[in-house]
């Protein structure tokens, strides 16, 4: 909401400068965006008279004016077509700098002298969306009346300071400057004038042979219509011309300009019709039939649907209620005879219709935040003192008013203990009632309590709570004490399952791994790409109803696809290696009965590597690690070869107790082919971060520090090349006895020494007894045994 | 005889000056004081001397034993400290080459910015709370009192799933949730992802992240508010920090209050990040609305609280200096190993 300080200034005293002002709407609640500053630098702008105007004797398209400004004579050539002898312009003088920082000197247009420059709105700061259709391209040529010679800000009121205000949903009342100055009398503790209307009515009766039908009682809760008769279209008069520009609204003409002027005064709508359009002077508020051709009067062809409403006479339609006029019963340059139209519509109802359209007015966007029917009668009466001011037509004789259910004023009661409580002040019952009183809200001493009755254009002020805020919000949230929260000591801090989280995030990072965020939605072609089987229920996606985009139309069932994402566009900027990771949700559509309505969400973590030294067995490492860290025991990794989006030979599944707790593998070559991944080969593990983080426990336990010495053991045994070492170990395990502390592969070793087809694999064993000194005789023991079990169940023999 | 033994005192003392090798030390030993070393030999014909200068020979014999012995094994010393010398100098290295610098990885910027904001919530006695990503439309706007044609809840605004179930637009289902489950008192924070429906460009993202927080408590007050958040502030930006509480509106709260705190690049004198201002908007923030306590089964005439929020995103941008959302979605190393 664009404020011109002036306009406001009729409403409201106000003694401190702008910024000063500025500030303290802003700490009372109405936020000043900018303020704009205009008029600078035409201070030296005078006014002069074009005396003569001959043709260019070398160039067509200039000609040669001869200026006078009543002390001096000038010649100055201009290329303007819009002059005519005898106009009133704004000049500048040699020497003059313009607000485009242009600087006036005396120059020769193809040998003709030119001693200044008339003015163009533009050159003189008016934006150029702004400038009226007359002076388009061309001087700006004043009334006949403007005194020669003077200043030209002195006749055109172009210096202003204008204050721009964002304005919350919940105040549409403040898209007006007497809405804005309501707020600045409160702010400033200053007296609010409301404009003083009164009219001379010189037209004829018209209320007699006239008629308002509301029939869509639903969609219009007031219709007011006033008649002009004699009607003048002509410019607006150049105080209105620039307070409208100022406020951000281009004039058209006396009447158009005269209804936005006032819908800026006091918020309220108008709408102007040619009065000899409408059949026998019957307007008809009823609905839309579906389907019904209507064309607007910026000449497009709308079809209508049945749940908007019209503005129609006994014919047809006249405009679409509170969103546009239609081209028909536009105001033109010949009318003679208009009807205002002064209206309250059904805020949802002018919503839906702009909505349904596309086609959003200002008028639209101000019904749809919710008007107060209580202004209509104003602003018509209004609009008609400006056009009896203004000349431009005859007020006809009464007014006819349709307004079935007049909203009465609410009541409400606030009580000052449940005030101060709720501020955390010590503010005292006349203060409040003060402040209520200065915003209009009629505030009353009741007992222990205060009655309000709100007014009719402050439909946000629901219950207690908003009074709460309106007395808070003049008393100043910066007035009030800052204090410390009470009550009992509330021991802040992490979950367990939050700290594990963190745990994870710490393991990784010290792995080297970044981590990586990335959208929750995905293509739904991600499930094609990460080759997910047909029948896979993570092909079921939860999908979005409005996407942005296709890329970007399903929730993620799989972290994998965003991770080769990741990876892929690493690869592309000649990244050489990385390891990243992320920890987020995945989602799964409602399976079966289940209760809850929302999808099954489920944390997933993801490793991803590429690059340099990287292979299987480095991600191993990391997700080994990454198990040891948190504690997690009894994991074992199994082949994995039908795995769709892992190399069918270099993939495990990941198991706990026999709980699938995630894959590991190399990423399948059409995998990384369907990111555009040629010859790098990527690695990634997919692990259940629910089961890991159920699963893991960190509470670590003293175990006393060995007192007898241990016995070591190195076993090199020999088995076919295509026996897991697991196959080993878990013979190890089961056979190592219970002196066995730990055992670890060190050596795996295949060529000439040994047979074809065959593979070393030595281990280093450690023994040790609790209790006492072990003898190299009682392990050799056990030794022999196990190398027995192992040659008898898989049929390994001892390296020689 | 006394002559003698200085003789081979002098002599194997010059010897030894000499010596390069522990070798050659040991050669020495043997000579003068091994069985038939010299020095032996000399002490062997002791037995010709008169009785009565024997003691006193006998005496400079030992003094010549105990200076040789001890000659000797300063030798030995020498030679091996020389030695060392010698592997030492050998074993120099060029300390100006790079060291081999362990692989670390780290947080995302986003996380890291998180995590500060949490550490100073947890310390003033807030539990950190999380919530699903896909929402009902009753817990993201019903039950926070959002007006039922709210532009907020359009189709141009908010990302459905089907009429009752949409990705979350704030992390304020959460609260939602929390107040539904908890008994007051009540002091959580809500961080996690949100989602709106605008077009990635250098400024907006369809997925954000946003930190919030409540406080639900008896005799809760907007005074409350205030002196926690400047806390906050504080902690977060230093002591010198200001903070500016301006009304604003918020269906949930009421009253509701911006936040605006000093400008953390110029503190407060006015540059191009905070627009000349000197001041920099960081959190909304207000009294929880009573019908939204209401909603969640909290008794509005025995507790009153508070609330407040900030997006991640725009914190993490401005503390960081990055100028474009879409490089914190990116994922690119080079960007990720700044921070």
């Amino acid at each position: 909401m664009l404020v011109p300080i002036k306009w406001l200034k009729e409403y409201v005293d106000i003694e401190i400068g702008t910024n000063d002002l500025a500030d303290k709407m802003t700490m009372s609640g109405s936020k000043v965006e900018e303020i704009r500053r205009w008029g600078d630098g035409l201070d030296q702008i005078i006014i002069g008279e074009i005396e003569k105007i001959d043709p260019h004797p070398r160039a067509d398209k200039l000609v040669v004016a001869q200026v006078t400004t009543g002390e001096k004579k000038l010649q100055i050539v201009t290329g303007a077509e819009n002059i005519r002898e005898g106009d009133k312009i704004p000049l500048a003088l040699e020497g003059v700098e313009l607000p485009n920082g242009m600087v006036i000197e005396e120059t020769y247009f193809r040998g003709e002298a030119s001693q200044g420059m008339m003015c163009s709105p533009d050159e003189l700061g008016i934006p150029k969306h702004m400038v009226p259709e007359e002076f388009k391209g061309g001087i700006w040529i004043l009334d006949q009346d403007a005194p020669v010679g003077t200043l030209f800000t002195d006749t055109v009121p172009l210096i202003e300071d204008v204050i721009e205000f964002e304005i919350t949903s919940n105040r549409p009342d403040c898209l007006s400057v007497m809405g804005i100055a309501r707020e600045a009398a409160a702010t400033l503790n200053a007296e609010l004038r409301s404009p003083q209307v009164s009219l001379k009515e010189e037209g004829t009766d018209w209320i007699n042979s006239a008629k308002i039908t509301i029939e869509d009682t639903e969609g219009c809760f007031r219709y007011v219509a006033r008649r002009i008769s004699d009607v003048k279209i002509e410019p607006s008069p150049q105080w209105m011309q620039q307070r409208l520009i100022q406020a951000g609204v281009r004039p058209i003409s006396n009447v158009v300009d005269i209804t936005n002027y006032v819908m800026l005064e006091v918020g309220q709508p108008l709408h102007a019709f040619d009065a000899e359009t409408i059949k026998n002077q019957h307007i008809i508020v009823r609905k839309a039939e579906e389907g019904e051709v209507f064309r607007t009067l910026d000449g497009v062809d709308r079809e209508l649907s049945a749940g908007m409403t019209l503005i129609a006479d006994e014919k047809g339609a006249l405009g679409i209620a509170g969103v546009m006029g239609g081209e028909d019963s536009e105001v033109t340059e010949k009318t003679t005879s208009i009807i205002l139209e002064s209206a309250n519509f059904n805020q949802d109802r002018i919503r839906k219709t702009s909505q349904e359209l596309g086609l959003r007015t200002e008028a639209s966007s101000r019904f749809e935040k919710g008007m107060d029917p209580e202004l209509c009668l104003l602003a018509a009466n209004r609009a008609c003192q400006l056009i009896e001011e203004l000349g431009a037509g005859k007020i006809d004789s009464g007014v006819l008013d349709e307004y079935p259910k007049p909203v009465v004023p609410r009541e409400a009661t606030v009580r000052p203990e449940k005030v101060n409580g709720l501020l955390g002040t010590d503010i005292s019952m006349d203060e409040m009632i003060r402040t209520l009183n200065k915003l209009e809200i009629e505030a009353e001493m009741s007992g222990e309590i205060i009655k309000v009755t709100v007014p009719t254009f402050r439909n946000d002020l629901q219950q207690e709570a908003d009074f709460i805020e309106e007395i808070g919000r003049i008393y100043g949230f910066d007035n009030i004490e800052p204090t410390l929260m009470k009550g009992d000591i509330m021991v802040g801090g992490l979950s367990e399952l939050q700290k594990m989280q963190e745990r994870i995030k710490n393991t990784l990072a010290a792995c080297g791994c970044y981590e990586s965020l990335t959208y929750s939605f995905v293509s739904p072609s991600s499930a094609d790409a990460i080759r997910l089987p047909k029948e896979s229920f993570k092909r079921d996606f939860v999908k979005l109803l409005n996407p942005l985009g296709d890329e970007t139309s399903v929730m993620r069932t799989s972290i994998l696809p965003n991770m080769m994402e990741v990876i892929a566009r690493n690869i592309h900027r000649n990244v050489p290696e990385a390891r990243f990771y992320e920890m987020g949700s995945v989602f799964y559509s409602k399976l079966g009965e289940s209760e809850d309505v929302l999808p099954l969400e489920v944390t997933e973590l993801i490793i991803g590597i590429y690059g340099g030294e990287e292979n299987f067995f480095t991600l191993k490492g990391i997700v080994q690690h990454l198990f040891r860290e948190m504690g997690l025991e009894q994991i074992t990794f199994e082949s994995e070869s039908n795995h769709p989006s892992y190399h069918p030979g270099r993939c495990a599944a990941i198991y706990s107790n026999g709980k699938l707790l995630g894959t590991l593998g190399e990423i399948h070559p059409m995998v990384s082919k369907n990111y555009d991944i040629d010859k790098e080969r990527c690695y990634a593990a997919e692990l259940n971060g629910d089961l890991l983080l159920e699963l893991a426990s960190v509470a670590p336990l003293y175990k006393s520090l060995p007192k007898y010495p241990s016995i070591v053991r190195d076993l090199a045994l020999v088995v076919g090349e295509s026996t897991p070492v697991k196959s080993i170990e878990d013979i190890i395990s089961s056979y190592g006895g219970d002196w066995l502390e730990s055992f670890q592969l060190f050596d795996v070793y295949q060529g000439n020494q040994i047979g074809e087809g065959q593979k070393s694999v030595a281990y280093s064993m450690t023994f040790r007894h609790a209790e006492r000194t072990l003898k190299d005789s009682e392990v050799d023991e056990v030794v022999q045994k196990l190398v027995k079990e192992l040659k008898e169940q898989i049929g390994a023999s001892l390296r020689e | 005889m006394e002559e003698k033994l200085k003789q081979l005192q002098k002599e194997a003392a010059e010897l030894l000056e000499k010596v390069k090798e522990s070798k050659e030390v040991e050669e020495i030993r043997v000579k003068y004081l091994g069985k038939k070393g010299a020095l032996t030999e000399v002490l062997r014909s002791m037995g010709s001397l008169p009785k009565e200068e024997r003691p006193r020979i006998g005496q400079v014999a030992n003094e010549v034993r105990e200076s040789l012995e001890k000659s000797i094994n300063e030798t030995r010393e020498r030679i091996h400290a020389e030695a060392m010398e010698a592997r030492l100098m050998k074993e120099t290295i060029d300390v100006t080459m790079p060291g081999k610098l362990p692989v670390q990885g780290s947080r995302h910027p986003l996380t890291q910015a998180l995590d500060e904001l949490k550490e100073v919530f947890i310390g003033m006695g807030f539990t950190v709370v999380e919530g699903p990503e896909v929402e009902t439309v009753s817990n993201n706007f019903d039950m926070l009192n959002a007006p039922p044609n709210h532009p907020s809840r359009d189709f141009s605004d908010t990302f459905y799933i089907d009429e009752n179930t949409i990705l979350r637009t704030q992390t304020s289902p959460v609260q939602v949730r929390v107040m539904k489950q908890t008994k007051p008192p009540i002091r959580v924070i809500s961080p996690g992802r949100c989602f709106r429906n605008d077009t990635p460009d250098a400024t907006h993202s369809p997925m954000f992240n946003q930190l919030e927080g409540l406080v639900v408590d008896e005799k809760s007050t907007l005074g409350d508010l205030k002196g926690s958040l400047e806390i906050f502030a504080k902690h977060l930006f230093g002591e010198h920090t200001k903070t500016k509480f301006r009304p604003h509106y918020f269906p949930f709260t009421e009253p509701s209050a911006e936040v605006d705190v000093t400008c953390f690049k110029c503190q407060g004198e006015g540059c191009p990040m905070c627009k000349g201002s000197g001041w920099i908007e960081m959190l909304g923030s207000g009294m929880v609305h009573p019908n939204v306590l209401r909603n969640c089964g909290i008794d509005p005439e025995k507790y009153s609280g508070w609330a407040f929020g900030m997006g991640i995103d725009r914190i993490a941008m401005q503390k960081y200096g990055i100028d474009d959302i879409r490089l914190l979605y990116e994922n690119d190393l080079r960007f990720l190993n700044q921070f």
